[in-house]
């Protein structure tokens, strides 16, 4: 755990530093004139619309959030409200979504049983993640759901949980002891294997759970901001022969807007796949 | 928008993106839960029951499938059945004719051994009458021209001899006679 913490305070300087210099990187070419303002952190904490000061303050991401289960329910709800044998169109969406994350994750990962076992938690981190990504390129909404910290640490959490409570349930301590000490190497690389294996297994998992999806939302969005912010630099206050360089900053923009369709697909799958896989090894029974 | 969050900044209210704050996890984790509530209750339970649904009606098809090609073969075997019955029947019936026929030849040639039986005894009867007939005739003629010979005969000799006379007395006698015996032997 202290690892983990040490990680957490270190990295989100990194991260902000990192984030900073790319943005003073890609704006000095239009800061001419000084005119062009980038987006900056502060994009992902708007100001608190309600409940403001108590512990259930809502702003604008949380909105979104709720409107992104809002419309996930809706699509499984009309989707799965009169299920007949041969479907209908909005019951062959439904099915075809619920028939990836049970076949293609669960099943195929987790066998025919326990796939079964844990197809409902399976499912809501691949479909949360899902449509919370998805309102990055919904106009109007333009920012993931999943963004900022809360959903990526609370699922990570979830899966983190799962897993150790998948591998108490079937191997009981034996669970720990194979995580820790693995068979078959000689005991005295125990010594160096040992704290690998904690920190891979029970540090790095989680935490990566949560940074690699968080990191790409964040990214993804502040790209699709700068490219259309420069846009509107360049259309609006840049002078002559820079007016032109609005054209590829939009193209890129449009481009971009496409490419965070693919990452926010890819990206739900990936937390989706990689939850299962951590309970798929909890699971094997190693002597 | 932008001036404001400029301004934030400026104030030095840097917000630092790895530092959940409250809300933000409890409205996650709420809704991670009505989510994971949504579908496990309602929307998984409604799929699971489809797909038992779907295996079922491909079972039960399966079944009728097995229930038609089982009909078909009971059909099948009532129309061999049938056709072996009216065969045997076709059969029957041919031979019933044939036997028939053959009574029928039976008794036609029996009646007509008969009638040539009844036919020749009747002719055989006629002919019979006949040559009686022809017979009884021939006799009486016979003894017409026996007696015409006989007178001629006698005549010649009657003339001249005594003795003649007799004979002549004897053969009216007898010939009176033989008159007197002729009824009853023609009515038999």
């Amino acid at each position: 755990m202290f690892v983990a913490r040490r990680a957490e305070l270190t990295a989100p300087k990194q991260e902000i530093a990192l984030l900073e210099t790319a943005v003073n990187l890609l704006v000095p070419s239009a800061t001419g004139d000084g005119g062009f303002v980038g987006p900056t952190i502060n994009e992902f904490f708007p100001e608190v619309i309600a409940f403001a000061g108590t512990p259930f303050e809502i702003n604008r991401v949380i909105l979104i959030r709720f409107f992104a289960i809002i419309v996930l329910m809706l699509v499984f709800w009309i989707g799965t409200r009169r299920m007949k044998v041969v479907p209908t169109r909005w019951q062959s969406i439904a099915e075809m979504g619920l028939d990836f994350t049970r076949v293609n994750i669960a099943e195929d990962l987790l066998g025919e049983k326990d796939g079964k076992r844990f197809l409902p938690l399976i499912t809501t981190v691949f479909f949360m993640v899902l449509f919370m990504n998805l309102t990055g390129i919904i106009p109007f909404l333009n920012l993931a759901g999943t963004s900022v910290i809360g959903v990526p640490l609370v699922l990570a959490i979830i899966a983190y949980c799962s897993f150790i409570y998948a591998g108490i349930n079937r191997n009981g301590g034996r669970f720990f002891k194979n995580a820790l000490f693995p068979p078959g190497v000689p005991k005295v690389l125990y010594i160096v294997v040992t704290p690998i294996e904690f920190i891979s297994t029970f540090v790095i998992r989680p935490v990566t759970l949560t940074l690699r999806l968080m990191m790409n939302m964040v990214v993804g969005h502040l790209l699709l901001v700068l490219f259309f912010l420069a846009t509107q630099f360049f259309f609006f206050e840049a002078t002559g022969g820079f007016k032109l360089f609005g054209v590829g900053t939009i193209a890129f923009g449009l481009a971009f807007t496409l490419f965070e369709v693919l990452i926010a697909v890819l990206q739900a799958y990936v937390f989706a796949i990689l939850t299962t896989v951590y309970i798929q090894l909890a699971l094997l029974d190693e002597h | 928008m932008f001036p404001a969050v400029l301004a934030a900044a400026a104030e030095g209210e840097q917000h630092n993106p790895l530092i959940p704050a409250w809300p933000d996890i409890i409205w996650s984790a709420v809704c991670f839960a009505v989510v994971l509530f949504f579908f496990f209750k309602i929307a998984l339970p409604r799929m699971q029951k489809l797909l038992d649904a779907r295996s079922e009606a491909i079972e039960g098809n399966i079944a009728k499938a097995d229930d038609a090609q089982r009909k078909a073969e009971a059909a099948l075997e009532q129309y061999t059945a049938q056709l072996a019955e009216a065969r045997a029947e076709a059969s029957r019936i041919r031979e019933q004719a044939r036997a028939d026929g053959q009574e029928i030849l039976a008794e036609l040639k029996e009646q007509a051994t008969t009638e040539a039986a009844r036919i020749s005894a009747s002719a055989t009867a006629q002919i019979e009458a006949e040559r009686q007939s022809a017979l009884v005739s021939l006799r009486s003629e016979v003894g017409s021209l026996a007696i015409d010979l006989a007178s001629g005969v006698i005549g010649e000799s009657l003339t001249d001899d005594a003795k003649a006379a007799a004979v002549v007395d004897r053969f009216l006698a007898d010939l009176e006679a033989s008159e007197a015996a002729a009824p009853s032997a023609r009515k038999s």
